[in-house]
């Protein structure tokens, strides 16, 4: 009885052991568990200068028409695109990464209908899912350069490991279009996406770190470790909440299932009293979140969520001390867009940042629509397009 | 699961092939009616690609799942193998005999393990397995906040990337793999002390074979599969990432293959061959409806169904066979 | 299995029946203790009573997957289930409080539905279980999905949410009872008097060695299809408890398939079937939500957790696998 008690706990330190041997050098992170308490330590997903550079971004004035934000650019910088010029209607291929979350049916529901608003100019449309799978999307992207496309959109499921499968696309000459995630290779055209990861995390951060004391009690709720955008908005929360001296008493992975975040919350409260702020990395548990003070009999502390309807509902309900950085999913109407120009020989810009507009109590009912579902995106973009409010409903 | 296990371990071409025909077939004629084409060079290429992924941790799955075991780990081990190659290697051609050697010991590592926790410690491999993805998930989690390292581009240009005609080379591989445990399966002592555990593990004991060992090997051959696997992803990605095995549903995905190829699930009947049928099935239909742009969700329900269909058609062939 | 039988370890301590709730009693007061030091408020009757009211889906859950578990089988569809009856709850409901009741009415027949059809396929067209749910889990997943266009609708009125978010307030003693909690000791009775009767014998006879249930006059494949029925509708009463403590959501039940059967095999339950009792399946359950609740209450940073989980379940899987052994 002993001994196979001892064999299994020198086998799992061995196991764990050998897995290790290649730590020290790769993985500067491994040391400081994601936990810690706002220590400064940093993932290495963290970088000084694009974070100042995102920072910065978030006061820059966008160049383009107004109430399109989508066609905005912030700091553009143009480049040529004559030599993809040609003659439509044309056919446009999209890699996509998944639909697995409501962000992203959202924001390909925007993108459809962005594709029937061009129905002039665009003769197919072909999709494909990469059903969240790096491996499947490398697949899927050679597959599309088969299809005689006359421009190809990525949108990737993963930096580092789709940045091959890309650079190969350029090489077979047609004009490639990258946005939300981006790649690590100058060869598509355009990059498009909102100011980013640190942008959000930061926005988020600083409101609930100045509605605290220094040492008061923020508690943050994420969804998975390892993932590149929330890691960047980790990071940069990370940065806010050292400066304001509060205490992180927590960083919890919430795996995006309300039930857990009520859980973890109740015992937190349960844990320290009070929590005095709630930061998180995506808004899709900010609910939960609410509910668990509530059905504690506790006030809601300062919180961001995001800009799902349901957040956005309970935030007036409640008069909660809320703000909601956003990732907008009218990034998706942009794609479109970006390839028609490039295949007019028309100059984009690159990298194409569009705004990302934070909602806050004074614009809260502007972007409060009851009639959309709860999981539905207020910053679509997309009331506009054929098809509102019904495709999105 | 337990009075199934007797019959004939002898078995025909499985249907799985029938099946896979009739699906190129069909779906082949549905493309074209649409407008597409299956069998052009880039879809057979990305097909065959697809395939030599899930097929290398399938093929070591057949192997536990034939001596009546089960490895939900290998998800993690694939990620693991993916870091621990791209990591050592770290963008130099130099290292990559080593780095591979190393993720292939780092895997069977594990593999040792899920088999001790097996056999020695009596743990039902559903949870010994289940337990080992679990710790091995807390040290990927903890330790990564997304890919790292560079894999070698010599392994990136060759297995990677390059092919021979349609044939990628990854799926050579996989053919060289599923070619070695058949002749392991078929023609060794191991495979038919193997294929005795999986049947009847008593009757094994009394005819002399050593169970456990013959398990402990299976799980880390297993392991050792899935640790290739990992090998390929990483030279496919560029690098290690810590969540391409899970993000690719591996671990359900493999069985899901083996059984679809006509291993029975309570082990003892069915093999490799048989189980690469089933992975060019699943990466088939995953093809055709690429082309049809059919809705992924609506592709995870026919993917329900047939698995459900093709192991009620084996077990009604079973009946019969042991009826007549 | 006979090798390990002569330990020098004195005997009569372990001469405890196999299957028996003694080890998980044991660990749940390791963890209780644990939480006394660190936490003592939690065990001060409201917070106590809030904590079983929350714990009571997978609670559940873990009865239902008793029942297919003993008699043989596996169920790896009741996550799927769980996620399907919510987001389908709320669609029906829309947020009409008058639709409450019936809705309720048509998850329970949805859940011994999809029970029966898991039942059916896998005793009489010979599939195995863990084949037959996991192509349900798959079809259930992506059905749901499909139905609901990728983004749940509706949403679920206070009446419905009631059940699983509020309690009788200001009971004497102790503070508050959930609703949740009624429903679960009322379920859980049902239970344990389920396995006593003839039925719950059958049931373990069939896992045991269902040759002998069926020469002894044990329909097999009647009282294993009878099981998954009733882990179908433990499912339902757990999603319409987790959908009213949390709300619509596609996560609703992700992955309490293996939150259930690591529960049951922590309780003393043997994979294959045949030994075990359900009161050492719930107790399980328990075991698993405190664990996680003592992870956050200690601080164990987010990431390691499966770690950590994944050592408990090893160690105390080993520690009655060698036990049961040696008996």
């Amino acid at each position: 009885m002993r001994r196979p008690l001892a064999a299994l706990a020198a086998i799992t330190l061995l196991s764990l052991a050998g897995c290790a041997t290649d730590e020290p050098a790769a993985n500067p992170s491994g040391g400081a568990p994601a936990s810690g308490s706002g220590t400064g330590e940093q993932s290495k997903f963290f970088v000084q200068a694009e974070y100042d550079a995102e920072l910065a971004l978030l006061d820059a004035a966008p160049t383009g028409p107004a109430d399109k934000p989508w066609e905005q650019v912030l700091n553009p910088t143009m480049v040529d695109t004559t030599k993809f010029k040609k003659a439509g209607p044309y056919k446009i291929c999209f890699s996509n990464a998944a639909l697995n979350n409501p962000w992203r049916q959202v924001g390909f529901k925007t993108m459809q209908a962005e594709v029937e608003a061009q129905l002039s100019r665009i003769k197919e449309f072909v999709h494909v899912d990469a059903e969240g799978k790096d491996q499947k999307q490398i697949a899927d992207i050679n597959d599309l350069l088969g299809k005689d496309c006359d421009a190809l959109i990525v949108s990737p499921n993963t930096t580092a490991t789709l940045t091959p499968a890309v650079e190969a696309a350029c090489q077979a000459g047609l004009p490639v279009v990258v946005f939300d995630r981006g790649v690590n290779t100058r060869c598509p055209v355009t990059f498009i996406n909102p100011i980013g990861g640190y942008g959000f995390g930061h926005v988020g951060a600083e409101f609930v770190s100045q509605r605290m004391q220094p040492g008061g009690k923020v508690l943050a709720l994420r969804i998975l470790p390892g993932v590149d955008v929330l890691e960047t908005r980790w990071s940069a929360a990370k940065v806010a909440f050292d400066k304001a001296q509060v205490d992180v008493v927590g960083v919890e992975f919430t795996d995006g299932d309300p039930a857990k975040t009520k859980k973890i919350v109740d015992d937190y409260l349960q844990r320290h009293g009070t929590i005095d702020g709630v930061w998180m990395d995506a808004g899709a548990v900010a609910v939960a979140a609410v509910e668990a003070f509530q059905d504690a009999g506790k006030p809601v502390p300062p919180m961001n969520g995001e800009d799902q309807l349901d957040f956005l509902k309970i935030w007036k309900d409640n008069d909660l001390t809320a703000i909601a950085p956003t990732y907008p999913t009218y990034q998706w109407r942009t794609p479109i867009i970006a390839a028609l120009r490039i295949l007019d020989g028309q100059q984009v810009s690159n990298p194409w940042k569009l705004p990302q507009p934070t909602i806050t109590r004074e614009n809260l009912d502007s972007y409060l629509d009851p009639s959309m579902p709860p999981l539905h995106y207020a910053m679509c973009g997309c009331a506009d397009l054929p098809g509102y409010p019904q495709r999105w409903r | 699961m337990n009075a199934r296990s007797l019959l004939p371990a002898r078995r025909p071409v499985p249907g799985v092939f029938v099946a896979l025909a009739l699906t190129l077939a069909i779906g082949g004629t549905v493309v074209m009616i649409d407008g597409g084409q299956l069998f052009n060079q880039p879809t057979t290429v990305s097909l065959l690609h697809v395939a030599a992924g899930l097929g290398l941790v399938a093929v070591g799955q057949t192997l536990v799942i034939l001596g009546g075991s089960l490895d939900l780990s290998v998800a993690y081990v694939i990620s693991l193998s993916t870091l621990v190659a791209a990591e050592t290697m770290n963008g130099s051609d130099g290292a990559l005999l080593p780095a591979i050697g190393l993720a292939l010991t780092v895997s069977a590592g594990v593999g040792l393990l899920n088999g001790l926790l097996v056999t020695k410690l009596r743990i039902n491999a559903f949870i010994a397995t289940l337990g080992v993805g679990l710790l091995l998930k807390g040290y990927l989690d903890s330790g990564y906040d997304g890919p790292s390292g560079t894999t070698a581009p010599a392994l990136v240009q060759s297995l990677g990337y390059q092919r021979v005609g349609p044939i990628p080379l990854s799926f050579l591989l996989l053919v060289a793999v599923t070619g070695a445990a058949w002749f392991a399966l078929s023609r060794t002592r191991f495979g038919h002390h193997l294929v005795a555990v999986g049947g009847d593990p008593e009757v094994a004991r009394l005819s002399g074979v050593r169970n456990d060992r013959v398990l402990v090997t299976a799980h880390v051959l297993c392991a050792l599969c899935a640790g290739l696997a990992g090998i390929y992803l990483a030279s496919r990605l560029g690098s290690g990432a810590p969540r391409v095995g899970t993000e690719g549903l591996y671990d359900l995905e493999s069985i899901a293959a083996v059984v679809i190829g006509g291993t029975a699930l309570a082990g003892g009947r069915g093999g490799v061959i048989g189980t690469v049928g089933g992975v060019l099935l699943l990466a088939s239909i995953d093809a055709i409806f690429n082309q049809l742009e059919v809705d992924a969700f609506f592709k995870q329900v026919i993917r329900g169904a047939i698995i459900i269909a093709a192991v009620a058609i084996y077990a009604r062939r079973a009946m019969r066979k042991a009826a007549s | 299995m006979q090798t390990v039988q002569r330990r020098p370890l004195s005997p009569r301590l372990w001469r405890v029946r196999p299957g028996g709730v003694l080890p998980i009693l044991a660990i749940l007061a390791v963890l209780l203790v644990l939480v006394a030091v660190r936490q003592p408020s939690f065990l001060a009757p409201p917070s106590l009573m809030s904590f079983l009211g929350r714990s009571a889906p997978i609670i559940l859950l873990a009865a239902g997957q008793y029942f297919v578990i003993v008699s043989g089988e596996f169920d790896l569809s009741v996550g799927s289930l769980v996620t399907a009856q919510v987001v389908v709850a709320a669609r029906l409901i829309d947020n009409d409080p008058s639709r409450t009741w019936p809705v309720v009415l048509v998850l329970l027949v949805g859940g011994a539905l999809v029970g029966l059809v898991n039942g059916l396929i896998t005793t009489r067209l010979r599939v195995p279980s863990f084949i037959t749910t996991l192509g349900m889990y798959l079809i259930l997943v992506g059905a749901v999905y499909l139905w609901s266009n990728g983004a749940p609708k509706g949403g679920l009125p206070e009446q419905f949410r009631q059940f699983g978010r509020r309690a009788f307030e200001d009971v004497p003693l102790l503070g508050r009872l959930p609703y949740a909690l009624v429903v679960l000791l009322l379920l859980a009775a049902g239970a344990v008097l389920l396995m006593r009767s003839d039925f719950g014998r059958t049931l373990v006879a069939a896992g045991d060695n269902p040759r002998t249930a069926e020469l002894s006059g044990v329909r097999v494949w009647r009282v294993r299809t009878i099981a998954f029925v009733l882990s179908g509708v433990a499912a339902a009463v757990a999603a319409i408890l987790l959908g009213g403590y949390s709300g619509v959501s596609f996560q609703a039940g992700a992955g309490l398939e293996f939150g259930a059967i690591t529960a049951v095999v922590l309780g003393g339950v043997a994979l294959g079937g045949g030994r075990g009792s359900v009161v050492g399946a719930m107790l399980g359950a328990l075991t698993l939500e405190l664990l996680f609740a003592l992870m956050n209450f200690y601080g164990v940073p987010g990431a390691l957790r499966s770690t950590v989980q994944g050592a408990i379940i090893l160690l105390a899987v080993a520690v009655s696998a060698t036990r049961s052994s040696s008996r």
